[in-house]
């Protein structure tokens, strides 16, 4: 219990709607409740999550959110980086869609 | 229809205040410039460690600026936030903009980088001066749910034109810094009409800490900043020596708090200052 230190979990999940090159995409902030992504291109077929978060212990309710954001997005070829301070499962679905949605030209 | 500065996130207000899409962000998040401290304390960095900098143009006129995330540790200054901060004015002294905006809101140094916040914050007050010294003007404008406290606060002061919402706050000494150290009958934190009496814009501006007062809207800080541009104050032996004597007069006061140094400045029903909007309160024009 109450371990120091951040929690750091990643994903790596074939997406079949390439991103191609875009202009990094940062949405949300780091504050009580909250979490900030940053989109960004990256090599390969992949949409790979990194989230670096202050609430331990909450690796399948992150793995559930980040593969139904997978499911609806299909996103391939983006690197998400989360940082994440306790946001509620539906506070990070939230954040997660406003990021693809500025990615939409 | 009007757009809160106050809700805003920074890059939100950097957004609508300058001209729109003139942003150039220098260390943008992709960067990660973050810092070195917050993880060894489990806590999450920001991407852009809080604080966002670049150059834009307003009103058609180049600017650097800086927009400071109140959400992200309360605005604190660490020492990477600090480190930017410091560089964006240094900057201003080679690429001489019309004028330097600070998108102030922070609580002031942020306690979890201790030693290194608080350097960071007296070498952004020396790059400040630096940059007044050249004649370019550096303009604060303070409108943020977190006030501008602590060592912001005093460089909040430092600067040549402030421009304060009526919801904005400024000081040094945060409400429940002063209650901690002197106690809840010197000064009570949860009380927020006493709150803003003390630190809230319409005080600022009446008192003359805040140059301009303006209603809880982007193009308001918009139009204010852009005005600003031309409110150079070149410091100067007599502008000091100014300062000093409205400082000194401030002393000579005995009364217990606002309303009565509202009153003794000549305001008639000083009482009702708090009830007044914005442009009844700068109506008043006692400075």
């Amino acid at each position: 219990m109450n371990q120091p230190g951040l929690e750091t979990l990643d994903y790596a999940l074939p997406g079949t709607r390439p991103a191609g090159a875009f202009t990094p995409v940062l949405v949300g902030v780091v504050g009580s409740g909250n979490l900030e992504v940053l989109l960004e291109p990256a090599a390969g077929g992949d949409c790979r999550v990194h989230v670096e978060t202050s609430a331990r212990g909450f690796g399948a309710i992150w793995s559930a959110v980040v593969s139904d954001f997978h499911a609806r997005h299909q996103l391939a070829g983006v690197q998400v980086s989360i940082h994440d301070m306790g946001a509620t499962p539906a506070v990070v679905s939230l954040r997660l869609d406003q990021a693809a949605q500025e990615l939409k030209p | 229809m009007t757009t809160s500065y106050a809700e805003c996130s920074a890059r939100e207000r950097l957004a609508l205040l300058v001209d729109t899409g003139s942003f150039h962000e220098w260390l943008p998040p992709a960067q990660r410039l973050t810092s070195p401290h917050l993880a060894q304390l489990g806590l999450p960095a920001a991407f852009d460690d809080g604080v966002a900098i670049g150059r834009a143009t307003l009103g058609g006129h180049t600017v650097f600026v800086a927009a400071q995330e109140g959400e992200f540790m309360g605005g604190g200054v660490g020492e990477v936030h600090g480190a930017k901060l410091v560089g964006l004015l240094k900057r201003a002294l080679r690429g001489r903009p019309r004028a330097v905006l600070l998108l102030a809101e922070s609580g002031g140094v942020r306690l979890h980088e201790a030693n290194a916040g608080l350097i960071a914050v007296s070498e952004v007050m020396r790059a400040l001066l630096d940059v007044r010294a050249a004649g370019i003007p550096v303009v604060v404008l303070i409108g943020g749910a977190n006030g501008c406290f602590g060592g912001m606060g005093l460089v909040a002061r430092c600067a040549d034109h402030v421009v304060m919402s009526d919801i904005g706050r400024l000081a040094m000494s945060g409400p429940e810094v002063i209650e901690a150290s002197h106690g809840v009958e010197e000064f009570d934190s949860r009380d927020r009409a006493l709150v803003w009496r003390t630190t809230g814009g319409k005080h600022r501006w009446l008192t003359g800490d805040c140059d301009t007062l303006v209603e809880d809207d982007v193009a308001a800080f918009r139009t204010a900043a852009i005005a600003a541009l031309s409110a150079a104050k070149p410091i100067t032996m007599a502008a000091l020596e100014e300062e000093h004597g409205m400082l000194a007069a401030r002393l000579a006061f005995n009364g217990a708090e606002a309303v009565a140094l509202w009153a003794a400045q000549g305001i008639a029903d000083a009482a009702r200052v708090p009830d007044l909007d914005v442009a009844a309160v700068t109506a008043l024009g006692a400075r």
